[in-house]
């Protein structure tokens, strides 16, 4: 096939950020509905039904896929608002529903045979056994594999994998096995799994006491700055606690994850799709990081240098990080 | 009768504390079934394994039921390997990871809880693959437990009334991070922290325990009050999670609570001389963040 160098995975919270995406060089644009459904429901973001229906035709028109992401798992009786997802993503044309939970995926491959399904990496699977068990079970085409492999495990699993491989790129990322951490309900009682956020800003409270500012997730301190340091966000994966006395990231950085210098490695590896991190960031944000990966993809697709590009001025923390890729990370 | 499970020993523990737990469990505990098996770390199972046949022996002499459980995040080819043999055993396997339920297609197993399958259409597609048992994750409220028992079916469900509670598996060693060390070189420094590694916040409220790639809750959920409530809904086992206390004792004031024969509350405060001055927590039950502490009941 000759497809693209990688395809660019890209994220839209809002319809305005969709169209901004297709103009900044995104191949595929992934989104979700307005409701827990989908892992990024934050406030004012996401896609009501007649806003994904003329998403989904007005990429179409520019030659992008829409993939949405109905990627969280409803609890004990919910699971009707989440079938219905499914049912209007393949009625509006989606390219690809993105699916977490076994129930979905047994519904939709039931339901919508044509539909094409890709497994979220919230559904986990880390390994050729269990990828088997998703394409067998419900024909799933592409899996975004968590962030626990280095690029070299990536190259060995996707040998196996009889799927496409999807892998994250850039962005915001938690320090645990997605799908698998509840360390933000355990706080604030809601749910990144089921109520698809992780430490809601209506949980997070800030306080100010000689001088130090002291931030709180569900009222427990997740770290403390001076008035010289910059504050990062209460992530539980990314707070600043004690161990033994002293006071360390036990966990992670506040940092973000850029995968930009790896790409002809992520190629190697047998990795068909890039995906960017970001629905709940700014349109510029999201614009900015395409840009930067178009144009890397492009030379690398042209056989010419890759130019240098800085993306520390909107990766978290302002501080790259390649993660889980790099040996030694674990 | 509603059943007692002893959960997998989730930390690691010396070869000799380890075969000393067993021995006791299998005379002493009234517990029915009792879970062997490494969830959290391949890098322990050579520690553990060889003892594993002559311990399944000793409890199934004790009249338990033996169910192996496996690893919770499987990457490298060797512990894929260990998930084919393991669930080709013979055993009643507890999956924890999406490469057992392929292993296990067609055959008796259990849904362990680090799996999200809990809602009514992954209940039912689970028991098409062969679950018999499933025990929910521990964000479970009381109402989608009810939701839960409803969508059952001949499943027996079981759940975690003792211990603490896992929140979150990583592919990174936070016990090796904290001693400035990588997963691949770790040393084992997990087994220097037989209940947890405790983290507190900088204000000084201890938060967390971190169990080498897990991280867990520092309080112990306890939910001796709300058993009868859960058994009269139709939860046919209850769980109790090993902790570095004495697991015999809990599961006396467990079988006791469940026989009536000690008051709820005298149970509870039982339980919490027994762990010191470690908290009680029950909030994902009561719907609340899972570190509340809820006093009414069910």
């Amino acid at each position: 096939m000759n497809g693209p160098y990688l395809e660019l995975v890209c994220p839209a919270g809002t319809p305005a950020a969709l169209r901004a995406a297709i103009a900044a060089g995104a191949d595929t644009i992934y989104c979700g509905f307005r409701d827990a459904t989908n892992a990024r429901n934050y406030p004012g973001l996401n896609f009501d039904r007649d806003e994904m229906a003329s998403g989904i035709a007005h990429a179409h028109a520019h030659g992008c896929k829409v993939l949405v992401a109905i990627n969280t798992f409803p609890r004990p009786g919910e699971a009707a608002v989440w079938r219905a997802a499914v049912d209007d993503a393949a009625s509006f044309g989606a390219d690809a529903a993105i699916l977490a939970d076994i129930g979905m995926m047994d519904y939709a491959s039931r339901r919508h045979p044509t539909l094409r399904l890709h497994l979220s990496v919230q559904a986990g699977a880390s390994n050729p056994l269990a990828l088997d068990f998703y394409r067998e079970n419900f024909g799933i085409r592409r899996a975004v594999l968590p962030r626990v492999l280095e690029v070299r495990e990536i190259a060995d699993l996707v040998a196996r994998m009889q799927m496409e491989a999807e892998v994250f790129a850039f962005g915001s990322l938690g320090t645990m096995a997605e799908g698998r951490c509840v360390l933000s309900s355990y706080l604030t009682g809601r749910s990144p799994t089921s109520d698809g956020v992780c430490a809601p800003a209506e949980h997070v409270s800030y306080e100010e006491t000689d001088g130090r500012m002291s931030v709180r997730l569900g009222g427990v301190t997740m770290n403390c700055f001076s008035r010289h340091e910059p504050a990062s966000y209460p992530t539980p994966c990314k707070a600043r606690l004690r161990v033994r006395g002293i006071a360390s990231y036990i966990f992670d950085e506040p940092v973000g994850l850029n995968a930009i210098g790896i790409l002809p490695q992520l190629k190697s590896a047998g990795v068909t799709a890039l995906k960017i991190e970001g629905r709940q960031r700014s349109r510029a944000y999201v614009v900015q990081v395409i840009r930067a990966f178009r144009t890397a993809l492009d030379a690398l697709a042209a056989g010419a240098p890759v130019p240098p590009v800085d993306l520390s001025g909107v990766v978290e923390g302002h501080r790259e990080t390649l993660g889980a890729y790099r040996k030694g990370w674990r | 009768m509603t059943g007692l499970t002893l959960g997998p020993l989730l930390f690691h523990w010396p070869r000799a504390k380890r075969r000393d737990f067993y021995a006791r469990i299998a005379n002493e505990a009234p517990v029915d079934c009792v879970h062997l098996g490494e969830v959290v770390c391949s890098k322990r199972e050579p520690f553990s394994a060889p003892d594993l046949p002559e311990i399944a022996e000793r409890l199934r002499a004790g009249g338990k039921q033996v169910v192996l459980s496996t690893l919770a995040l499987v990457t490298s080819r060797r512990e894929v390997q260990a998930i084919r043999e393991s669930c080709d055993a013979g055993l009643l396997i507890e999956a924890n990871d999406v490469s057992s339920l392929r292993a296990l297609a067609g055959r008796p197993h259990v849904i362990g809880p680090l799996l999200n399958i809990f809602n009514e259409d992954s209940l039912a597609y689970a028991a098409r693959n062969g679950a018999i048992r499933i025990v929910p994750p521990v964000e479970v409220t009381a109402a989608g437990l009810r939701t839960l028992l409803a969508h059952a079916g001949g499943m027996e469900v079981e759940v975690q009334v003792f211990g603490r509670q896992t929140l979150s598996v990583s592919a990174r060693c936070y016990h090796a991070r904290s001693h400035g060390l990588h997963k691949d070189n770790c040393r084992h420094v997990c087994e220097g922290e037989p209940d947890g590694l405790p983290v507190a916040t900088l204000d000084g409220r201890s938060i967390l325990a971190v169990n080498g790639t897990q991280t867990m809750s520092h309080g112990y959920v306890v939910l001796l009050r709300e058993m009868a409530a859960l058994a009269a809904w139709g939860v046919h086992r209850f769980r109790l999670s090993p902790q570095d206390v004495d697991m015999v004792a809990v599961a006396r004031l467990a079988r006791a609570t469940l026989d009536r024969t000690i008051d709820a509350e005298a149970a509870t405060a039982a339980v919490q001389s027994l762990i010191g001055d470690v908290p009680l927590i029950n909030g994902y039950l009561h719907g609340r963040e899972g570190l509340a502490w809820v006093s009414r009941s069910l």
